[in-house]
């Protein structure tokens, strides 16, 4: 291997990522008085927390009269029982103050005319155990994800917090204990290679959309950090719980937010029925996103999809007051004239259920706490790692997850793990020493790609698996699909070992950095085929056509997928928490879910 | 009018040719600047021959394909895809702009793709932001207040007041502007440039924000304000539709009105 110098930094605490998760996590421990540093692969502002469009959910019940324990209810039922309790009353408890700590903080929010934040109605979201539709996202017209991702970052330069931006995370530095001791990152900008240590390390590194065709996801949604931590032997949670939106637009893919059913909008079919009626009577369009993905997949494959191919849904929004698109809706607006040439107070928009969100990811406590799951304890903690954001799986959002809940996720646990660090760090604390090797298999990992010199193109194996994913784990599933896929996606995997990389420099070297991404979204995707494959039920996002009944009495339980030194996938399982935190509210017991 | 001539290394020398395959019938030539810092090369100019029947509608899209069939080693920004990040911003075709929000057919003619002018370069379309996200975190963009909020709920705000956020907040801090600026080409290290000023105003005008003075304080000065010569290239080029040349009149206003 090349000789490479490596640049060693020494800090309380270090955060990988700055999209919303991982900068309210570097404000709250900077602020804290923590030496901090945050590693970024795309500027703060470049995450994508910045696409997020139509809002952040908290029972602030500022149109209606709302309750956190309603919000509770919901997200309980959005995840198909499949969702941690404890953490679930944690998120929805202390979206209240999140929230109104944003706007303290300087978020633009939109206001209603007492000059309050504004809410919206959003899919799943009900007022008093699903008795009619709440208004509980917090919004910013319909950029919300911009005004809360650049108001995080301008309070993280008034505390002065430390930025490595354009750093790429290779791996974890983990000791012989089982401890995360830091993180290996590779500086863009330069071309050198940097070792953080510190005594905790928090992975805010997002989802990993890209691993689909189809998303709309930004092309950074890689999983980087699920990676690393599958790659230290750590399991990853849940990871065949995929979200398809229903309105992404059709052929680009970027998002249409459910705001827009929120502020009036409407599905129809190709004989302009408003199917949505009969497939969720009550909640209508603004179902759940897994129900509403379904029925508009059903409508297509029932022959009832709208254009020459039948292949796509009708998004109205022509009828609505255009004053109000323009104020509520404008980036909606811009995004559907640019992407699919329609003027939405004219025409509807075409839409398709698109890869949105993944609710599985890194295991962790309501701490924000990375989990090893033992046979003894399925709650034991790996020390020195937290995780938040998309990246991890609380889980908070269980089967599925309800629009909105997740910009209110980072924020509530992005600041739980800066509260848990001061409990458990102590600043400027010294480091016990690194092993002189800490982060080389990483390195040699980075150098084994720079040089490679296969005969495939990392662009190629990576459409193969995108369209693999997209046609095998979609949003019905059933054991024959299912079986292809895990050898299909297994084939696709090994082919990386034929990989060519063409650029051979250190600097802004983008052709390796995909290469490194494409093996860790291949990580992500195996599994996912694996877990979906061993399911034998249907829950939330995982719909399968054989087994088409939520079955609690084998499949209450959370995935844990591992690649073992066989370099197969392995899985295991741990109990769902239904246990609430404290006694202001009871257990929601599982029932069928109806909207 | 003076003439410059341009160090020698900095000259750029045209590059390799890529031909599109012979069963194309829609062939676009896409001209891309290309720099590697490892490379004691000048920088140069390759054209690459599109099939644009196999490629999506926008700049970013060829670049894309670009990368994944021609050449793996160009080197650019991007991540969102939709206009939103900001991280796509090159200059296309001699206008500063996001990559993907740039239609492949608005472009006459042959295609060519910068890195934004005047600034320093990294590697092929991808500048170096440092020092103009320091002058960014310079106007302290961040809210200043020494009321105290309430605690259990949110400070009020008129729509109106709100209203005056628009067209300021969405900022995406692609720096299209400020690089089309000839004031800030010529005096960047110490004019601010449309971008920061912009942000500087969506402070000044936030009905929640209570250093309006401070912050006139900071701007009333020759270079970092008063560079701006209304010459209006950034709002013509802003691709988010802002006006960033209109928020550096207002600033300028309210320092006359408060002489
Ligand atoms: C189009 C769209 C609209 C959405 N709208 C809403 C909405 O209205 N409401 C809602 O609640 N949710 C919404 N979501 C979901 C929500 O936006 C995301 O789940 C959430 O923003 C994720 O935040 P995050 O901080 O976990 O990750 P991200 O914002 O994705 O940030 C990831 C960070 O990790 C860094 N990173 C990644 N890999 C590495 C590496 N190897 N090395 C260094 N750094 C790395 C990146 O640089 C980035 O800073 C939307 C999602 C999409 C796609
Ligand atoms: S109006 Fe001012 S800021 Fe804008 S381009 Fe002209 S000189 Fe530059
Ligand atoms: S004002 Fe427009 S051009 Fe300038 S940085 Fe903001 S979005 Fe970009
Ligand atoms: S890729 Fe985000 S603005 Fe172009």
């Amino acid at each position: 291997m090349a000789a490479y110098e490596i640049i060693d930094h020494t800090y309380d605490a270090v955060v990988v990522g700055a999209g919303g998760a991982g900068l309210r996590a570097t404000l709250g421990m900077t602020a804290a008085g923590f030496k901090t540093a945050c590693v970024t692969k795309v500027y703060p502002t470049r995450s994508h927390t910045v696409a997020a469009q139509g809002g952040i959910g908290a029972a602030l019940g500022n149109v209606m009269e709302d309750d956190w324990r309603f919000h509770m209810y919901d997200t309980v039922k959005g995840s198909d029982w499949l969702g941690d309790q404890d953490a679930i009353e944690y998120m929805c408890r202390n979206a209240i103050p999140a929230v109104l700590e944003l706007e303290h903080l300087g978020v633009p929010f939109s206001r209603t005319p007492e000059g309050k934040i504004y809410q919206r109605p959003f899919g799943g979201h009900t007022l008093n155990y699903g008795e009619k539709m709440a208004h509980r996202a917090c919004a910013a017209a319909d950029r919300t994800g911009h005004a809360i991702l650049h108001t995080l970052y301008q309070q993280c330069l008034k505390h002065q917090a430390e930025f490595y931006n354009e750093y790429f995370a290779l791996g974890l530095l983990m000791d012989a204990e089982g401890a995360c001791r830091g993180v290996l990152a590779w500086c863009l900008d330069d071309g050198t290679i940097h070792r953080f240590r510190a005594h905790t390390t928090v992975l805010a590194t997002g989802g990993y959309g890209r691993a689909y065709f189809s998303c709309t996801s930004a092309h950074t949604c890689t999983g980087d950090g699920n990676a690393m931590a599958a790659q230290s032997g750590l399991p990853l949670q849940d990871m065949e719980f995929i979200q398809f939106h229903p309105t992404g637009i059709y052929g680009a893919g970027c998002l249409i937010t459910e705001g827009a059913r929120g502020e009036g909008g409407y599905l129809t079919n190709a004989e302009g029925e408003r199917f949505m009626e009969r497939y969720a009577p009550s909640a209508k369009d603004l179902a759940s996103r897994d129900v509403v993905s379904r029925s508009m997949t059903v409508e297509i494959r029932e022959g009832r999809g709208v254009g020459p191919e039948k292949d796509h849904i009708y998004l109205h929004l022509e009828h609505l007051e255009p004053a109000m698109l323009h104020e509520r809706l404008p980036g909606i607006s811009e995004t559907a004239k640019v992407f699919s040439g329609v003027d939405v107070t004219k025409e509807p928009i075409p839409v398709l259920p698109t890869v949105h969100y993944n609710m599985g990811g890194i295991p962790t406590n309501y701490h924000g706490e990375v989990l090893r799951p033992t046979k003894e304890n399925p709650d034991a903690v790996c020390p020195g790692l937290m995780a938040i954001g998309e990246t991890a799986s609380v889980s908070v959002h269980g089967a599925n997850r309800l629009g909105c809940n997740s910009l209110v996720d980072i924020v509530v646990f992005g600041r739980a793990a800066a509260l848990r660090a001061a409990e458990t760090v102590t600043k400027g604390a010294a480091h016990p020493p690194l092993a002189k090797d800490a982060g080389e298999e990483w390195l040699a990992r980075l150098d084994r790609f720079r040089h490679a010199k296969g005969s495939l193109r990392t662009a190629d194996i990576r459409l193969n698996m995108q369209k693999t994913m997209q046609a095998n784990c979609a949003v019905f599933r059933n054991a024959d699909v299912l079986k292809e896929g895990v050898t299909k996606i297994d084939q696709v995997a090994a082919t990386l070992a034929d990989v060519s990389v063409e650029d051979r420099s250190l600097v802004w070297n983008s052709d390796l950095v995909e290469t490194l991404e494409l093996e860790n979204l291949l990580i992500q995707a195996r599994m996912a085929m694996c877990g979906a494959e061993a399911r034998h039920e249907s829950r939330g996002a995982h719909a399968r056509e054989d087994y088409p009944d939520r079955d609690d009495a084998n499949w209450m339980k959370h995935t844990l997928a591992k690649t073992g030194p066989d370099g197969k996938i392995h899985l295991d399982y741990r109990p769902v928490h239904l246990d609430t935190l404290t006694d202001e509210i009871e257990t929601i017991p599982p029932k069928k879910r109806v909207y | 009018m003076v003439e410059f001539t341009l160090p020698k290394n900095s000259r750029i020398k045209k590059g390799k040719t890529y031909e599109a395959p012979a069963s194309a019938k829609r062939v676009k030539n896409f001209h891309v600047y290309r720099w590697q810092p490892e490379k004691e090369e000048n920088p140069r100019l390759d054209t690459y021959e599109v099939d644009l029947d196999n490629c999506g509608p926008m700049v970013l899209d060829a670049l894309i394909k670009i990368k994944n069939e021609i050449d793996s080693s160009l080197t650019f920004r991007r991540s969102c895809r939709e206009g939103i990040c900001g991280s796509c911003s090159m200059n296309i075709d001699g206008v500063n702009t996001l990559a993907c929000l740039c239609p492949i057919e608005d472009i006459k003619g042959d295609a060519k793709v910068y890195p934004l002018p005047h600034m320093e370069v990294v590697k092929d379309l991808v500048p170096d932001l440092t020092h103009i996200f320091a002058q960014y975190a310079s106007v302290e963009p961040w809210l200043q207040a020494d009321t105290t909020s309430p605690p259990n709920e949110e400070r009020l705000q008129s729509r109106e007041d709100r209203a005056k956020l628009d067209g300021l907040w969405e900022c995406v801090l692609c720096f299209c502007c400020s690089t089309s600026c000839p004031s800030y080409w010529w005096n960047e290290d110490r004019y601010l440039g449309p971008a920061v000023l912009l942000s500087a105003y969506r402070w000044i005008v936030d009905s929640r924000d209570e250093a309006t003075g401070k912050r006139l304080d900071n701007l009333e000065d020759p270079f970092r304000l008063y560079r701006c010569h209304t010459i209006m290239n950034c709002t013509k080029t802003c691709p988010k539709g802002l006006n960033p040349a209109k928020s550096i009149a207002e600033i300028k206003k309210l320092l006359v009105a408060r002489r």
